[in-house]
């Protein structure tokens, strides 16, 4: 118990630091690798809440596909590679401002909400939910919602290149 | 007949249309279809008389009427009414009109206009009768229009001379003037009389009292107006001597005998109005006798200073007709009314031999006469005998009927009209016989050779002349009982206002002594004058004399009665009025209306440049300035930076959640 | 553990990744702020799942990621897209609807 909240501890300031300097820094590529701090961060935090399989996809996707695209992204856009200054637009103050706001009102109604609520696992691995389940929920009551994700899938690549080729 | 009046107008009318039609192609111009059917009214006026002294017992007046249109609850009708009264009037329209017939185709042989002229003979006849047998007032009013329309006509016959128009003209609108007020109280007393136009009905209310005393004063007033004006009472006398310009016929028939007396003939009919609103039973002296008996004197002054002879006549015709309103308004109707029968006589017989002395000498004015009692015999008989019966001496015509009138006013209690009346007898007398000398006696001092006239002419003469003489005596018991005028020619209904006044006897012997001896000195003054040339104190009395020569004056400049309407009235009407009124048009009247325009216009202007322009259209700019402006300012929060669009897009979600935690 | 230490970490992740959003001029910066927001949800979704026992959060994490995959695609081949017409990705620069 004392160790999950000590590597919840660890994550959750890993993660935040990682997510301060995504948004601060100038360095466009750098975003970038803070961004995979954060997703790591991020499927650490999968498996202390027993969501093995979700961990595995998200290295796999968001690490693997998606900061790998963005990485393409800012290559393909000549985005200096170093340190660019004019990296932030001149609404800062009214973002932080807004930023702050949300955290203030989110916090509130969290903590007022589930303020003392624990979080109980099974004793019995064998009740803990399994990658099993996940596959049976699939393909049992959210297989609708299952076949059109694929059907999006298909039509963001179709669109992607639709969109992004050169002719 | 008495069912059948209506035929005795139609005829007249019929030879009228026939005249006009085919009279130039008549073997006598027109003339003979003129003759025949005034004759046939005359026969059958006698016929009429005859009936209605022949009924017995208590006479009623006979009526038929047929409406012509009727609008909403008042009829307007035509019909006929006879009595005593229409009856006379018949005979006395009928016969001089008669006379006048065959004595003109003798004095307009050869005139340039001879057809009309027994075309408007004709219609004259037609109108008069009309008017004498009508049963309602409007139909009364057309005949007095008709008869006032052919007096127009025939005064100025010879319209080629601008003088004979202006006098047909100055008749004209004189009587209009009157007519005015005869208008007015038709009207009056149709709403008196709750909405009925017939006489005998509105007689028969005034009679019971039905009507308000007042009421009948004003109708009665308005009435009389109309006489005043038609009958040459004073003031608007004034066109009668002026309408000698016409031929001496009309001037016998219509300014003599029937056209003027139909205002006497108006206060005959309507007497029940008269007697009850101008309370002459009372003995009050009233407009009526007033207006009479000032009439009677100014016209017998004016009489002695006129050199043409119709003048004189006319004149004298003005002061006659002044006693017979005066009579009615004594109340001595029946005195009255007989004075006109046998005026009508003795005048037209004094007009017509007045017009063969003009037909001899070719010309008017005395001056120009004298001795002609050698040069035309008959002419001078029966106009002596005229004279004699003007002037009232027994047992001629005149003397009958003014003496009766006299006895009225002695006996009904009007003193001082009485004295009048002598005095106008006197004054008769003498300006006949100064007539009479300067015409027939002296020497001849015109031009030419005058000579007696022809038959045509001197026949009806003659036959006046006997009728002059014997026509007094139908008052008297001479004719019997039942033939006696006071009988016969009565109003039924009325009788007992003339009982009244006890007008049975034809004449007392005291009132009549001194009425003859007034007579008879009036002669023998006016005799010795002229005759024996005596009475030299008066001889060039007006060139010795200003005062006299003052008199003479007014008289001969008519009481200035003339220059007053003329000059005074109509000259300050066409003049300074008339000058007033324009001003008054120009500048008030088209100032308020071009004012209204400019008014209308600065108002305009108001609207357009004040409130359109600024106002309205400051609203309207203002409106589109307002959405111009405040579009200007909010359009600095499109900055097309999806960022600042989040931002506000996330900051309005913090709020909103905001808000929804707090409400729940 | 508590379920509100993962609610309150996903909401800080959350309200950076606003910040991101907002202040981050370069275009793909900004979608990688988005991502951070979508696992910010995600780890909510899981944490409640959790705290519910059952496998339902677990599942809607799936489908975001599997979006969240697709839109990233999509959005970069926009951005290239947006860099080939203007030569730049300086969002404040794509004002053309500015008003």
């Amino acid at each position: 118990m004392v160790l999950q909240n000590i590597a919840f501890g660890v994550l959750a300031a890993v993660m935040v630091l990682a997510a301060w300097r995504l948004v601060t820094t100038q360095n466009v590529v750098r975003a970038a690798l803070f961004l995979v701090i954060v997703l790591a961060g991020v499927a650490g935090q999968y498996v202390l809440l027993a969501a093995e399989f979700l961990f595995a996809v998200q290295i796999v996707v968001y690490i693997g596909a998606i900061v790998v695209l963005f990485l393409f992204g800012i290559m393909l856009t000549r985005a200096p590679i170093g340190r660019d200054a004019g990296l932030d637009n001149d609404q800062k103050a009214l973002s932080a401002i807004v930023a702050l706001f949300f955290l203030g009102v989110l916090g509130v109604v969290l903590v007022q909400a589930w303020g003392d609520t624990k979080l109980e696992f099974p004793k019995d691995p064998a009740l803990l939910p399994r990658a099993a389940d996940l596959g049976d929920a699939f393909l049992g009551p959210y297989v609708i919602p299952f076949e059109v994700v694929s059907v999006l899938l298909l039509a963001a690549l179709v669109g992607a290149v639709a969109i992004a080729r050169r002719d | 007949m008495l069912d059948n009046v209506w035929l005795i107008p139609l005829l007249p009318a019929v030879s009228f249309a026939v005249i006009l039609l085919w009279g130039k192609r008549l073997p006598s111009k027109g003339a003979e279809s003129g003759i025949l059917a005034v004759g046939a009214s005359f026969v059958l006026s006698v016929v009429v008389a005859a009936e209605w002294i022949a009924k017995s017992g208590p006479r009623e007046a006979i009526e038929h009427s047929s409406t012509w249109l009727q609008s909403g609850s008042v009829k307007f009708g035509a019909g006929t009414h006879v009595d005593g009264l229409t009856v006379m009037m018949l005979l006395v329209v009928t016969f001089i009109s008669l006379m006048v017939h065959v004595y003109s185709t003798g004095y307009m042989h050869g005139d340039r206009r001879y057809t009309y002229f027994f075309a408007a003979l004709s219609l004259f006849t037609a109108s008069m009768l009309l008017l004498v047998v009508s049963d309602n007032s409007l139909q009364f009013l057309v005949g007095w229009e008709l008869v006032g329309v052919c007096s127009f006509m025939l005064i100025g016959h010879w319209w080629e001379e601008k003088d004979n128009s202006d006098a047909a003209v100055k008749a004209f609108l004189t009587t209009r003037t009157g007519d005015v007020g005869l208008m007015i109280g038709i009207i009056t007393l149709f709403f008196a009389a709750k909405g009925s136009f017939n006489i005998a009905h509105l007689n028969q209310l005034a009679l019971e009292g039905g009507i308000s005393h007042r009421l009948l004063l004003v109708g009665g007033t308005c009435l009389f107006l109309g006489v005043v004006g038609k009958s040459a009472q004073f003031p608007l006398h004034t066109w009668l001597p002026d309408a000698m310009a016409g031929p001496t016929p009309v001037s016998a028939l219509i300014h003599a005998a029937t056209m003027v007396v139909a205002g006497v003939y108006l206060i005959a009919r309507f007497y029940p109005v008269f007697f009850s609103g101008f309370s002459i039973d009372a003995g009050g002296v009233n407009a009526v006798a007033i207006i009479g008996s000032i009439t009677l004197v100014i016209a017998a002054l004016l009489a002695f200073v006129q050199d043409d002879v119709k003048k004189v006549l006319a004149y004298s015709t003005v002061s006659q007709l002044g006693y017979m309103v005066m009579a009615l308004g004594v109340g001595a109707w029946s005195a009255g009314i007989f004075h006109l029968f046998t005026h009508a006589f003795f005048k037209a017989l004094l007009f017509l031999a007045a017009g063969s002395v003009i037909h001899g000498v070719h010309s008017n004015n005395m001056s120009e006469m004298g001795g002609l009692r050698k040069h035309m015999p008959w002419t001078f008989r029966t106009f002596i005998i005229g004279s004699l019966a003007l002037a009232g001496i027994p047992p001629l015509a005149g003397f009958f009927s003014k003496d009766e009138i006299l006895l009225g006013a002695h006996e009904n209690g009007f003193p001082l009209m009485l004295v009048v009346g002598l005095i106008g007898a006197f004054m008769t007398a003498a300006y006949m016989t100064r007539a009479c000398y300067l015409v027939f006696w002296g020497e001849y001092r015109g031009h030419g050779h005058p000579h007696e006239s022809p038959p045509s002419m001197v026949v009806p003469l003659q036959v006046l002349a006997v009728l002059s003489v014997v026509a007094g005596l139908v008052n008297t018991w001479v004719v019997g009982d039942r033939l006696r005028f006071a009988h016969w020619a009565t109003v039924p209904g009325t009788e007992e206002l003339i009982q009244r006044f006890r007008l049975e006897h034809a004449f007392a012997l005291s009132d009549a002594a001194i009425s003859v001896a007034v007579a008879v000195a009036g002669i023998g003054l006016a005799g010795l004058y002229y005759f024996r040339g005596a009475l030299k104190p008066i001889r060039g009395l007006t060139r010795r004399s200003t005062a006299a020569r003052a008199g003479y004056t007014l008289l001969v400049n008519k009481y200035y009665l003339d220059v007053f309407y003329t000059d005074i009235i109509v000259g300050s009407i066409k003049g300074p009025i008339a000058q007033a009124a324009y001003w008054f048009d120009q500048r008030v009247i088209d100032g308020v209306v071009n004012g209204a325009g400019v008014g209308a216009r600065e108002v305009g202007r108001f609207t357009y440049d004040v409130i359109d322009q600024r106002v309205v259209d400051g609203l309207a700019n203002g409106a589109g300035a307002g959405a111009e402006e405040s579009g200007s300012i909010l359009r600095l929060i499109q900055t097309g930076r999806v960022q600042q669009y989040a931002a506000a897009l996330f900051g309005a979600a913090a709020l909103f959640a905001v808000g929804l935690v707090l409400i729940t | 553990m508590y379920l509100s230490q993962f609610l309150l970490l996903a909401a800080v992740l959350f309200c950076i990744g606003i910040y991101g959003v907002l202040a981050r001029r370069n275009a793909v910066l900004v979608l990688m702020s988005i991502e951070l927001m979508l696992n910010a949800v995600n780890i909510n979704l899981v944490a409640f799942g959790a705290f519910r026992r059952n496998v339902v959060g677990q599942v809607f994490a799936l489908f975001v990621i599997a979006i969240a995959a697709a839109e990233v695609g999509v959005g970069l081949a926009i951005v290239l897209l947006i860099y080939r017409n203007r030569a730049s990705i300086g969002l404040d620069e794509v004002d053309l609807m500015k008003g």
